[in-house]
Formats: C-alpha cells, sequence, structure tokens
C-alpha cells in the first residue's frame, strides 16, 4: 500500500513521496525475514483499496506539505508556479473587489497563505482571535455596504468563526466566511483540527459550501458572493478542504452565477403599492418604522422624500438608527425595549404604521396583540417569510425598500404641513417631555457620579456627528443609539438580532478599516471589552486608528439592571473585575486617558482624539445608573418603566 | 386578515388626543400561528445535491415544524430531487414553513397541495401474527382494503398495503387485533391530478 497515487490532487506528481515509502519497504521486508513466525498485521481499514491509499496519502499530505515542496522546486528551477485553488481564491476575492480581509493562519489554510504573498494587492488583517475577524468583516460590510471577508483555519479556528457568522445572520450582513479543512479523504475521519464545520453553520449562514475541488473554486466564489450580496443579505461560509487549495486549478471564473433556488424579488407588487399609496391618502396618524433594510437598499433619500412628501414622522428600529439624519424635524429617534418614549407612543397610537425593512422582532414589539392597537400595517421586506411572521399585516409587499419606494412616491400626494399640524404638534410636545426626563444634562448622575449618557452625547457632538459610531452590547449600546445623535447614514453599527458582547471593538476595527475617511469610536462596557480586548494588539500592528470609549461601571450593567428590576435585586455574577485600564492600553501600545467626573469628559474626548492611531479613554461611570425608559419583558409598548428618583436598593 | 378596529371617521379628523380617543377597549392584535391545526401535505422541488435533506430537516427543526412524514426521490431529471412533506399546523405556520423553505438556495419549488386535487398514496408493509386458525380473516382484510400478501409464513404473513394515510391507518387499526409484529411505512407521496406538473417551473 501507499506506493499506488489514490488521489492525483492530493499527492505529489513526482516520484517524491513514492520514494519516501519505498524507503521503508525494504526495511520492514528485512524485519519480516528476521521473524518468520511474526505475521504482520496491517491495521489500515480496508487496507489494499484505492479508498485506503487515498486516506493514506492524505494523512502524509497533512504532515508533509510534498506539494507545497514540489511547487517551490519547480519555482526554483525556474518555472512557472501552476496555477492552485489558493491561487483561484484570490483571484475570486480580487474579482469581486476585496481589498482587505481579516484572517488567522493555521496549518490547512497555510497553502493559502504561502500564496498571498503573490497578491499584495489583498491586504491580510491578522486578528488575534477568529471571534475578531468574522466582527471585523461585520463591520466593514456595514460600514462601507461591501462584503466583508474573514478567513480561519479548520476545527478551532472556524469554531471561533461561528459568533460572527451568527450575528451577520440575524442583522443581515453580507459576509463571505472561508475557513480550511483537512484533506479531503480524510473528511469524517476525526482528523487533527477536523470539524464538521459545515454541519455547524448550516442553520446560522444564508448559504454554505464545502469544497473538495480546485476546480469548483472559481464558481462557488462567485456564488458565495452573489449569494451573500444579493437580495436581504447574510453570511455565506465557504469550507475548502485542504487539498482543495492546493490542488492544480484549470477552471475560469464564470462571468454569471446561475442559481435557479435563488431569484430574490426587488420590484414590489403594482396593485400592493396602489393599495400603499391609498392607504397613505386615508390615513390621519401616519408613521414609517425605518429598519435595517433602508441603509442596505441605500433607500435613505427615498425615505426622506416620502417623510416630506406626505409629512408622515419617522421612528427607527435599533439598526434602522441612522436611516434619517436625527436633526430632520420628521425624523423621531428609535422604539422598541430602551426606544424613546414619544417614539413609542407614535406606535401607540398611530392608525397607519408603514414598516420598511424592517422584520417586528420582540424587542420592538414587545407584547404583540397590543402593539400598534389601532393601525393598519403595511409591510415592505425583501424576504417573504418575514412578511406575516411575527405580526399579521394587512398590505404585505416584498420587495426591495428603494424600488418599492421609487415606485410608490409619484402616487403619493403631496401633504400640507399644516393638514398634519395638530398631530405633529403633539408629537412634537410628547418629545420634548420624553427627551427630557432620563437625559442628565449636567453630566452627574447621583451624588455627582458621572453619568453615561452625557459621555456619549459628548462623543457625538465632539466628532460633529460624523463619526462612525460602534456600539457593543448593553447599556452602552442603548445609551450610544439614544445619545450620540447619528446624522449620516452607516454611521451606526450595533449588534442587534445576536446582542453578541464583545462585537463593538472588532467591528470597530473593520468599520475604520472600511471607512478611513471617517473618524471611529467604539462605545463599549467593561464586560464586553474583555471579551474581545486582544484585538487593541491588531489596532496597533495594523495602524487603526479606532477611539475607544470604555464606559466602566464595574458590571455587567444590563443584566444588574434586570436584576434590579426584574429579579428584586439579586445581584448574582453581574459585578466583574476588570484591570486597570489606563496600565492595559499602554501595555499594548494604545494612547490611554481617563475622566471620572462630567469636566474631565470634554478634555479625555480630545485628547483622544488628538491622537494618531488607536486611543482608549476609561470612563469611569456611575455602577448604579439604568437605561430609561425599559419595557419589562413580556410587556408592551404602552408599559414602559421610567426612572424612579429613589435610591436603589443596592 | 384585518385583525384591529378601524378608526371611526369621527376621530380620524387629526386628533389631538395621546391615544386614538373614544375608543373601547382596541381589539388585540392576531398573531400568526393561532388557527385551527390542521394537516398539510407540501412538495418540495429540490437540487439533487448533497446535504439537501440536511438543510431542509435542519430548518424544520429550528424553526420548531414538525415533520410528520418525508418522503425524498430522485425526479426524471437527474439535477432534481423531490420531497414530499405532511406535517400538522395551521395555514399560516405552514404558510411560513414554506416561505422558510424558499430561503434555502437549494430549493426550486414549494407547493402547499393540500386543498389540490392529488393522488396521494404511501405503501405499508405489516408483519401480522397470522396462523391456520386466523389466516383466512387476515387474508379477507387485506382483500377488502385492495392489500397483497407479500411474504407468508406458518406463524406470520406480511401485508403489503397502499393507498392514503387514512385508508392506511384503518387497515392496521383493524389487523392490530390478530397482532402486528412489525411495521414500515414509506410516508405519503403525492402528485397533482390533470396535466400540470408542479415540476414543470423547473425544467428550463
Amino acid at each position: 500500500m501507499g506506493t499506488k497515487e489514490g488521489d492525483a490532487r492530493t499527492v505529489a506528481r513526482n516520484g517524491r513521496s513514492s520514494t519516501a515509502t519505498t524507503a521503508e519497504t525494504p526495511a520492514s521486508d528485512g524485519t519480516d525475514k528476521a521473524d518468520q513466525r511474526r505475521e504482520r498485521i496491517n491495521h489500515t481499514p480496508g487496507a489494499g483499496t484505492e479508498r485506503a491509499a487515498a486516506i493514506e496519502a492524505g494523512r502524509r499530505e497533512m504532515l508533509t506539505d510534498n506539494l507545497r515542496n514540489q511547487i517551490k522546486s519547480l519555482a526554483e528551477r525556474g518555472l512557472t508556479r501552476p496555477r492552485i485553488g489558493a491561487d483561484a481564491v484570490c483571484e475570486a476575492l480580487l474579482r469581486q473587489g476585496v481589498e482587505v480581509f481579516f484572517g488567522y493562519p493555521g496549518g490547512v489554510v497555510l497553502p493559502f497563505y504561502d500564496v498571498l504573498g503573490d497578491y499584495p494587492e489583498l491586504r491580510h488583517v491578522l486578528v488575534r482571535h477568529e471571534q475578531g475577524g468574522a466582527h471585523a468583516a461585520d463591520g466593514y460590510a456595514r460600514a462601507t455596504g461591501k462584503v466583508g471577508v474573514c478567513l480561519g483555519t479548520s476545527g478551532p479556528g472556524a469554531t471561533n468563526l461561528v459568533t460572527g457568522i451568527g450575528n451577520a445572520q440575524l442583522d443581515s450582513v453580507p459576509i463571505v466566511a472561508i475557513t480550511g479543512n483537512v484533506v479531503g479523504s480524510l473528511l469524517g475521519k476525526d482528523a487533527f483540527q477536523e470539524i464538521d464545520i459545515t454541519g455547524i453553520t448550516l442553520p446560522c449562514t444564508k448559504h454554505n459550501y464545502l469544497v473538495r475541488e480546485a476546480n469548483d473554486i472559481p464558481r462557488v466564489f462567485a456564488e458565495a458572493f452573489h449569494i451573500a450580496r444579493t437580495g436581504r443579505p447574510g453570511p455565506v461560509h465557504v469550507d475548502l478542504t485542504k487539498d482543495a487549495l492546493m490542488g492544480v486549478c484549470t477552471a475560469e471564473h464564470p462571468e454569471v452565477v446561475d442559481l435557479p433556488g435563488f431569484k430574490p424579488t426587488f420590484e414590489g407588487h403594482p396593485r400592493q403599492i396602489r393599495l400603499f399609496a391609498q392607504e397613505i391618502a386615508k390615513a390621519r396618524r401616519p408613521v414609517i418604522v425605518a429598519g435595517h433594510g433602508v441603509l442596505i437598499a441605500d433607500a435613505t433619500n427615498e425615505l426622506r422624500e416620502l417623510a416630506e412628501k406626505a409629512q408622515i414622522p419617522v421612528v427607527h428600529t435599533l439598526l434602522g438608527v441612522s436611516a434619517m439624519d436625527e436633526t430632520h424635524p420628521l425624523s423621531f429617534g428609535f422604539v422598541g425595549m430602551h426606544g424613546w418614549k414619544h417614539a413609542n407612543k407614535l406606535i401607540q397610537s398611530a392608525d397607519l404604521l408603514i414598516a420598511l425593512g424592517m422584520r417586528f422582532d420582540d424587542r420592538v414589539t414587545g407584547h404583540v396583540p397590543t402593539f400598534a392597537p389601532y393601525a393598519r400595517i403595511v409591510h415592505v421586506d425583501i424576504d417573504p417569510a418575514e412578511i406575516g411572521k411575527n405580526v399579521a399585516v394587512e398590505i404585505p409587499i416584498v420587495g426591495d425598500v428603494k424600488r418599492v419606494l421609487v415606485a410608490l412616491l409619484p402616487q403619493v400626494a403631496q401633504v400640507d404641513p399644516e393638514s398634519r399640524a395638530a398631530y405633529l404638534a403633539e408629537i412634537a410636545e410628547w418629545r420634548a417631555e420624553s427627551e427630557k426626563t432620563p437625559w442628565h444634562g449636567s453630566g452627574a448622575w447621583r451624588d455627582g457620579q458621572l453619568s453615561a449618557d452625557f459621555v456619549v452625547c459628548k462623543i457625538g457632538e465632539a466628532s460633529n456627528h460624523d463619526a462612525t459610531i460602534v456600539a457593543d452590547v448593553g447599556q452602552n449600546q442603548m445609551w450610544a443609539a439614544r445619545y450620540a445623535g447619528f446624522r449620516r447614514p452607516n454611521s451606526h453599527i450595533s449588534s442587534g438580532g445576536l446582542g453578541t458582547m464583545g462585537f463593538g471593538l472588532p467591528a470597530a476595527m473593520g468599520a475604520a478599516i472600511g471607512r478611513p475617511d471617517k473618524e471611529t469610536w467604539a462605545i463599549v462596557g467593561d464586560g464586553g471589552l474583555q471579551m474581545t480586548v486582544q484585538e487593541l494588539m491588531t489596532l496597533v500592528q495594523d495602524h487603526v486608528p479606532v477611539k475607544i470609549a470604555l464606559l466602566d461601571n464595574h458590571k455587567l450593567g444590563m443584566v444588574r439592571q434586570w436584576q434590579e428590576l426584574v429579579y428584586a435585586g439579586n445581584y448574582h455574577s453581574s459585578h466583574l473585575l476588570g484591570p486597570d485600564w489606563i496600565k492595559l492600553a499602554e501595555a499594548y501600545g494604545v494612547a490611554g486617558f481617563r475622566a471620572s467626573t462630567p469636566e474631565e469628559v470634554g478634555p479625555a474626548i480630545a485628547a483622544a482624539r488628538a491622537v494618531d492611531g488607536p486611543a482608549l479613554v476609561h470612563f469611569e461611570i456611575a455602577e448604579q445608573q439604568n437605561v430609561f425608559p425599559m419595557m419589562p419583558a413580556g410587556k408592551g409598548l404602552s408599559d414602559l418603566l421610567e426612572e424612579q428618583f429613589e435610591e436603589p436598593k443596592q | 386578515m384585518s385583525p384591529n378596529g378601524q378608526m371611526p371617521a369621527d376621530q380620524a379628523a387629526n386628533s389631538a388626543a395621546p391615544q386614538a380617543p373614544a375608543h373601547t377597549a382596541p381589539p388585540a392584535r392576531t398573531m400568526p400561528g393561532h388557527g385551527e391545526v390542521h394537516r398539510h401535505v407540501l412538495v418540495a422541488i429540490v437540487l439533487n445535491k448533497p446535504g439537501v435533506l440536511n438543510r431542509v430537516a435542519s430548518l424544520m427543526r429550528a424553526r420548531s415544524f414538525n415533520i410528520e412524514t418525508l418522503a425524498v426521490s430522485h425526479t426524471d431529471l437527474p439535477e432534481v430531487s423531490r420531497m414530499t412533506l405532511t406535517l400538522r399546523g395551521d395555514d399560516v405556520a405552514v404558510e411560513q414553513a414554506a416561505k422558510q423553505l424558499y430561503r434555502l438556495i437549494d430549493v426550486l419549488k414549494v407547493q402547499d397541495v393540500t386543498s389540490d386535487p392529488t393522488v396521494e398514496h404511501e405503501i405499508a408493509l405489516i408483519k401480522v401474527r397470522a396462523d391456520d386458525r386466523n389466516r383466512g380473516e387476515v387474508l379477507t382484510l387485506a382483500e377488502m382494503y385492495k392489500a397483497k400478501v407479500v411474504d407468508l409464513a406458518a406463524e406470520s404473513l406480511i401485508v403489503e398495503a397502499t393507498g392514503t394515510e387514512a385508508e392506511v391507518d384503518a387497515l392496521i387499526g383493524l389487523l392490530r387485533g390478530f397482532g402486528i409484529k412489525e411495521l414500515v411505512r414509506s410516508g405519503t407521496v403525492v402528485m397533482s391530478r390533470g396535466a400540470g406538473s408542479i415540476e414543470e417551473a423547473v425544467k428550463r
């Protein structure tokens, strides 16, 4: 066994591997002759078959990289290197317009890293953990509207990507996640660092591929990018066996992608759009809820035109924040569990709810039977499965938000602002009231302790509301969405669906790399930062000028808030220690600043902005401050809890 | 479909009250999936690729749809397979299941054929205890259900029954008294009556 080349793609084409095998053979023969009575036992399952030979060849390949050696030797001889699967991957990335991707090398993807240097146009950012790579690709995609790419090796490299892939799935973010896997003949043998990663990512991707042939790489990558960015975007995972990466690839990159089972509907049905226009004409208290789909479809101008033409107030979902300039008189902040009270009241009193590119998440609707009780609902979404999934709607429209609005706008009559004066005045009154109550304008929460809302607001102001603000998850995320003040589309990035702590720093890294023309702030808590803090080193190594606002309350703040308000003050495991953050930042080579009083906030922000490179500001905020208002779980948008002015029990 | 109240005309005029006034308790907004539960038959035309069955099964599990039967086979097109699924749920839930199936890239077409005119069949093999004393009775029952005896032994026989799920259920119920030693059912397969073809859409 072993001398027969079972798989021409995986096994060296010169005599090297067979030489190695034949070198063993005489020795074994000698032993056999010395002890004739001992019978040799071959432990190979199915010994002597082609399949067994292929498996053995695969094992050798894992250890010796014969093919790679041979390629080098060919190059050494001045011959052109054959085009292998890894080359096809690089070409495909370049063809898809990828300029930068986030990766971490390891055993089976080394053939890829071996050729990567031949493609200097592809910038590789070496992250410190694959999860950071996936979040960075996610942040890059959201900030640029392009497909983000991340890469990890087989086994743990691949499983580490899963959280980031799931995050992209729930927030409809186009990323392509590439993993390596063991040589094809070893799949299913529990080889070193082998895991059924396509089985793992199957339910948390838009689609996934296992590629075992180098010649499939061009087609699969063309399809993967097409699927990731087309229709409702989402993550696509491509798993490449080591022999697919190393095998000679002769296939050309396809110019067109043919996927008979993937034909998203872009144009809304004309009859439904007519009904949409009629609903607007009839409505007296209409409201638009703008979701992430408005930003994905690049429909922010059309949204504003519709709002202005028909004089309809606009509220946002958490991921829809920044779809409309918050200083616009018809823009009223975001709704939901920790959204603005006036925005929630708007929904609860509306007679027409226009849901654009949103999916009626439970954090938006609360208790569905009491959600928008007076409203007929028009729901525009590109994914038919979102229609009627959580909430029954009257006018469903499947289509791209932008194209639907473009078709709708000519059918909408210009509404005289005067005719909505009473309605808009009423909302303005609610707004003035709700903006006053939980806001701590002095910068102090209680006893002079630094208030988080004030910090976030000052960051927004200092960056002239043009920075990309990337939130982590928890209280910091809600404060960021409420108080930073968003004017530019896609300037707000947040992990909405999966709610992934640790998202903020790596996603900000991706966003900053994608939009070097914009200032980037990560607003993170001390819990979330401790989950992915290692990416500080990547910021330094790759000169990524992310400014980190650490809102440190020595707590898992949102957990503590729930424990206070829902679990009768049983504060189990929500207090956590953190390092000396300034020392930590300095140890990484990141400039660190501290602010623990309202007076120190402005100078600390200014100092961080003045740094040419990454910087961290350690804001020591009040430990027991909660985010208000809050919709208790199982309740509706009309049952908001408001800040109580009494000392908490803790 | 409209679960919610119509706004009376008097309130519709730019009311300044915080919550549309003069309205007694608003009707609750209905949630999908709370209707009457029925058995539904779905046909899915899918690409004949490795892992497609896994994708379908994984999706149904992840979204909490209960598959009762699932039959998969090739079609006349080598690149296309056909699945017949039966599941229980209300109309909205099953429609949601079909829409979720459509999201799979390898799924070409999904159709709920529950209320269409169809030919619906499954096959069952039933090993029944039967000896000289009661073999005649078993054979009579089998004959009445147009079932065939495909294996005969001294103490048992195998009945091969085809028919709708209900017909097969009925025969099994009657045979149970004799003692069923082994039972296997293929799951329902279905085809619409008339000249129309579900597969037509994928024949390009």
